[in-house]
């Protein structure tokens, strides 16, 4: 029997017994289009996998608990020292496992890429408008994912409790403590009694492998489900509408793509932990409150938030016998809360601010959506001066600054540096939009020069092809909205101060320049 | 001499003369460690301070005052005593290449011979800690590995990171790293606390105690890479930017090829 | 609106372009021997890794230039399980690329909303629905369920309260009592005022029974750094000055800010910084802030001498040491 036969006999089997064969027959030929850039949440899936089998290996021998033991491993200048469990048991995957330092550093990378191809992917579906009808749900739970993330990522920098991990958690402590009126409370019940007490580490290792990845899997189920029965949403070009969908089917070239990249991810993050070193804990020591590295800083998803924290100002409230922490709340919690929410509503205010309520499968090139563009600039200019100003010890020592000026630098950067991001992206991407139309209009340079009989000389413009003319101008331009301050009786219409707020962005938003259309290229034909 | 200048132009002149060098300054130096091992009797020993004096006249005394009482731009050097002088121009630090944040360590401007006449007039202005002995160092055999290390993050990680890597402190002045550091450098910094480091006393952290952190340093400078290239022991900042460029720049770079046409 | 501008024509999905596999079986057969080449190469790979786990000891080390001294036994397995991956990735990556079919396939997608007939109906559902549970109407009930739903999100809560003791008064207390002798950290030795020189540091904690069973919580608070300069260095209020013995002065160790260990004393500019997020402060205006975050300055520990001239805590500190929470009362 050949394979393609028996591999057949194993579809009837299962179709007699599910019945599945309709709907499989229906999604095995399922289309998905190819673009380097749809693989950034598969590197993230694919991470998540890798952790959970990394992960599972560590398990096996690390022992959540910080009960006091004196270490009798093999790393000699830890030897005799008094250590949590915990701590020794990560000494014991990292040395006396053997392949066990090899899989903390995959999981620890994985971990890392995990992030990275999180925010990579959010970034290309927020610049090409993915996330607008019908995905706005689907991006609401893509953050809610790049929230659990965060928190399953920094439990899991925390677990091996060495000094580093002990100065997150101490951190960590002391924003919870700084909550008004219950923060002290709910430290006391988080770490069961005294900072650092002995019940923080098996708690949060409960989180770490079975809460958190739980709700990961339930959400990336969900995520994948609406991707599935949605479909995947595609750049324009020739051939390609809001109604239909351009690709290879599923089964077998899309299928095997994707299974092949799962390796690559999986290899990619191996080879990373053969040849880069990546949290060597037994260097750091156990933890404990009296001691600190100098340059101690958070994985790089936490990084932004500890750059804010640097940079806040020392305020704090002191009234009635109460203390506020303004310089912990305000950079810890008040600015990542509102820029979570914002960023999760949105795909609603953007289809307030347009008006659009239509479904968009074809996703925008990001020059032609010069607001949205700018806004997503101006965030991620927001991240990096932060994330900068959280490695300034780093950046000081490496690039003979001072902590102080990087400090300053980025207190001001804060302010000055996003608006002008906004501002310089816009330009940007309506001279890109000037220069499409240019391009259009009157073809490429060739490069070539020719000379007029008169004695003058042109550049020899080559027209482009009938598909580029087609890409260049397929987007749409809606112009902005309406909204009449009166209503027809000559009547002030209620939330007129929102209304003027709306058309205003309305009318920014639109801003772009004019597209060609047949009629430009027939004006210029006559001529 | 002719018959010399004949030979300047030779193709050998040059590593000969280089040899000539190295056995001169092999010699000094030998001499020199010498001196210090055997009983200096007091004759010498004044020998020496005058000489120390005559280069601190020239190359110390414009900062630090004729008889090395301090001025507006240099401390008193009354009273630092020989281990201070030893390790501030055994690293090279003095004399101040200039007057920037900090004294950086670089080639030494004077010779072993130089430093030790230099420590021994600073010495003899005041009572200070000494340099310390060869046997006085043996932190192979007096130190303790762990016992150091657990000092070392208790005093000196907050500075020079938790590998001894070096670390930022304020107005862009810095801990340097401590890897390749003498031994004996090491432990007259402990004992004098130069620039911005403090001093660490005897009675606080004891001989043995210093000698365990010195153990534990050689052997973090020892410790091969057990898991993969350091990244420079920095900590998460020098991994996140791996994870990124080196990472996911892979990845891309895949996905790219992937989801390009074949020909 | 402005007459109907007329956009450039769709000229449709561009023609199929054959690859050289398709036209031509030695090409064909050609991928099919690089993907086996691909898959070979993976094979390899796992031989690195099985022969690194059995063979290489885990004391071996080979120099790699850029990357230093590497543990032989850590880079075969890393590398040979890379690659194994990693190759199985490529070939199956190349197989689909080259061999399998490439031709773009059209798929029409259908409006996600339902013909107007089905939501009306869908529509008319749910409203019947809530109109025969008298969800509108009965307000009681509805008043009284959502009353209800509210309290039952108390009992999980409730049975979390076992999680931790009540902070009490603890947040506010250390072990530093009158007369507490400070020690070394680590040794536990007590020290003498004499045994610091001037720019001298100590971290010292207080004296107790059994140092060898120290609890993590009470370093937590008890964590003090001890910095001597010269007394006329000082630029003190009365009250603090009178709380230094001879130059020395003893500040908290944990930050004022979120308690980190703030111990990079800087001896000529004689300013504390924390390592965490930078904070400075001035140690002869008694730790005030200088720089970064932290709104307060350290706790100073009033310390003196005994007879025998062993430092001791005059009295504990007179406020909550290391970060600031809600019952912190401190004008």
């Amino acid at each position: 029997m050949t394979v393609e036969a028996r591999l057949g006999s194993v579809a009837n089997y299962v179709d007699e017994r599910t019945g599945a064969a309709a709907w499989m027959k229906k999604n095995l030929q399922k289309v998905f289009p190819d673009h380097w850039s749809f693989l950034l949440g598969e590197v993230a899936l694919y991470s998540f996998v890798i952790l959970l089998l990394s992960g599972t290996f560590l398990t096996f021998w690390f022992d959540p608990s910080q009960r006091e033991v004196v270490y009798e491993g093999s790393y000699e200048p830890l030897e005799g020292i008094k250590m949590s469990a915990a701590y020794a048991s990560a000494l014991h995957i990292s040395f006396e496992v053997r392949g066990g330092l090899l899989m903390r550093q995959i999981h620890h990378w994985a971990a890392l890429i995990f992030m990275a191809a999180i925010v990579a992917h959010m970034m290309r579906v927020f610049f090409t408008g993915a996330f607008r009808k019908p995905r706005e749900g689907n991006w609401i739970i893509g953050i809610g994912l790049l929230t659990l993330g965060i928190v399953e990522g920094f439990l899991g920098y925390s677990l091996p409790d060495d000094l580093l991990s002990g100065t997150g958690i101490r951190i960590a402590e002391a924003i919870i403590q700084a909550l008004p009126v219950v923060g002290s409370y709910l430290a006391y019940f988080a770490f069961g009694g005294a900072f650092p007490g002995e019940s923080f580490i098996p708690r949060i290792y409960t989180v770490h492998v079975l809460l958190l990845p739980g709700a990961f899997l339930a959400l990336i189920t969900a995520h994948l489900m609406l991707v599935w029965y949605q479909k995947h949403t595609q750049y324009p070009g020739p051939g390609r509408t809001e109604k239909n969908v351009v690709g290879y089917p599923l089964m077998p070239t899309y299928m095997a793509k994707a299974g092949g990249f799962f390796f690559i991810v999986f290899g990619v993050t191996a080879f990373l932990a053969a040849v880069a070193s990546i949290n060597p804990i037994w260097l750091y020591g156990p933890y404990t409150p009296g001691q600190i590295s100098a340059g101690s800083q958070p994985d790089w998803y936490m990084g932004w938030l500890d750059g804010l924290v640097r940079m806040a100002p020392p305020i704090e409230t002191h009234a009635f016998g109460h203390t506020i922490s303004w310089n912990i709340l305000v950079p810890g919690l008040i600015i990542p809360g509102i820029l979570f929410t914002g960023m999760a509503l949105y795909p609603f205010i953007e289809s307030w601010i347009t008006g659009d309520k239509r479904e968009h499968h074809l996703l925008d090139r990001p020059r032609n959506a010069p607001n949205r563009t700018a806004l997503g600039a101006m965030s991620l200019t927001f991240v990096m001066v932060t994330l900068i100003n959280g490695g300034n010890d780093i950046i000081a020592t490496h690039f003979d600054l001072s902590i102080n000026q990087i400090m300053w630098g980025t207190r001001f950067g804060v302010f000055i540096l996003p608006p002008l991001a906004f501002v310089i992206t816009k330009r940007l991407c309506l001279s890109l939009q000037r220069a499409d139309r240019e391009l259009v209009l009157h073809g490429r340079e060739t490069g070539t020069l020719l000379r007029l009989p008169h004695g003058e000389f042109v550049e020899v413009h080559e027209p482009i092809s009938p598909e580029k003319a087609f890409l260049l101008t397929s987007h749409e331009q809606a112009p902005p909205l309406e909204l009449p301050e009166v209503d027809g009786r000559g009547v002030k219409r209620a939330g007129a101060l929102r209304n003027k707020l709306r058309s205003r962005m309305s009318v920014a938003n639109a801003e772009a320049i004019p597209k060609v259309s047949v009629n430009d290229l027939k004006e210029i034909e006559h001529h | 001499m002719k018959r010399i200048s004949r030979y300047r132009r030779h193709k050998a002149a040059g590593p000969f003369l280089l040899l000539l060098a190295l056995l001169a300054i092999g010699t000094t130096f030998s001499v020199a460690s010498a001196t210090t091992a055997a009983e200096t009797t007091s004759a010498d020993r004044s020998l020496q301070i005058e000489e120390g004096r005559q280069i601190f006249l020239k190359g110390c005394s414009s900062c630090h005052g004729l008889n090395a009482e301090g001025a507006q731009i240099a401390p008193s050097l009354i009273g630092v005593g020989a281990a201070s002088v030893d390790f501030q121009v055994g690293t090279g630090r003095m004399p101040m290449a200039d007057m920037s944040t900090q004294a950086m360590r670089k080639e030494p401007l004077y010779n072993a011979e130089e430093t030790a006449a230099l420590a021994a007039y600073v010495a003899s202005l005041a009572p200070g800690p000494a340099i310390p002995g060869e046997s006085e160092l043996n932190f192979e055999r007096d130190g303790s590995t762990a016992e150091g290390g657990e000092l070392f993050r208790n005093n000196c990680a907050m500075c020079h990171n938790f590998a001894g890597q070096g670390g930022a402190l304020s107005q862009g002045k810095y801990a340097p790293t401590l890897m390749g550091v003498e031994p004996r450098h090491i432990y007259e910094a402990m004992v004098t606390g130069p620039q911005s480091m403090p001093v660490f006393s005897d009675k606080t952290i004891t001989p043995e105690e210093k000698l365990s952190i010195i153990k534990w340093i050689k052997s973090a400078e020892k410790e091969p890479n057990l898991g993969g290239a350091s990244l420079g022991r920095v900590g998460p900042v020098t991994e996140g930017l791996l994870g990124w460029v080196l990472g996911l720049g892979i990845l891309i770079g895949v996905a790219v090829w992937l989801a390009m046409k074949a020909r | 609106m402005s007459n109907e501008i007329e956009a450039i024509k769709d000229p449709g999905l561009p023609a199929h372009v054959h690859r050289k596999a398709d036209t031509d079986s030695a090409a064909a057969d050609r991928a099919e021997r690089q993907v086996a080449i691909l898959f070979g190469i993976s094979a390899l790979g796992t031989a690195l890794l099985i022969v690194s786990y059995i063979f290489i000891p885990d004391d071996v080390f080979i120099f790699i230039p850029v990357m230093g001294n590497q543990n032989a036994h850590q880079l075969g397995l890393g590398l040979g399980m890379a690659i194994s991956l990693f190759f199985i990735g490529m070939g199956a990556i190349h197989w689909a690329k080259t061999l399998m079919p490439d031709t773009e396939v059209v798929a029409q997608r259908h409006e996600f909303r339902s013909p107007d007939s089905d939501r009306k109906e869908f529509v008319e559902a749910v409203k019947s629905g809530a109109g025969a549970a008298g969800l509108g109407r009965r307000s009681l009930i509805k008043k009284s369920l959502g009353a209800a739903l509210g309290l039952s999100a108390l009992s999980p809560l409730l049975l979390l309260r076992d999680l931790g003791p009540l902070p009490e008064k603890e947040l506010e207390k250390t072990t530093w009592k009158s007369g507490t002798y400070l020690v070394t950290d680590p040794g536990n030795r007590r020290i003498k005022a004499s045994d610091l020189e001037v720019g001298a540091v100590a971290q010292v904690l207080p004296e107790i029974e059994d140092p060898e069973h120290r609890k993590l919580s009470d370093i937590a608070k008890d964590a003090v750094l001890l910095i001597r300069l010269r007394p006329q260095e000082f630029n003190l209020e009365a009250n603090k000055l009178a709380m230094t013995h001879d130059g020395i002065i003893a500040f908290s160790k944990i930050c004022s800010h979120m308690g980190c260990a703030v111990a990079l004393y800087e001896q000529q500019t004689k300013h504390l910084l924390c390592p965490c997020h930078q904070s400075t402060f001035d140690v002869t205006r008694g730790a005030k802030v200088i720089f970064g975050p932290s709104a307060r300055p350290l706790p100073q520990l009033d310390i003196t001498i005994d007879q025998e001239g062993y430092l001791v805590a005059r009295q504990p500190f007179s406020e909550p040491v290391g970060p600031s929470f809600w019952e912190r009362n401190s004008q």
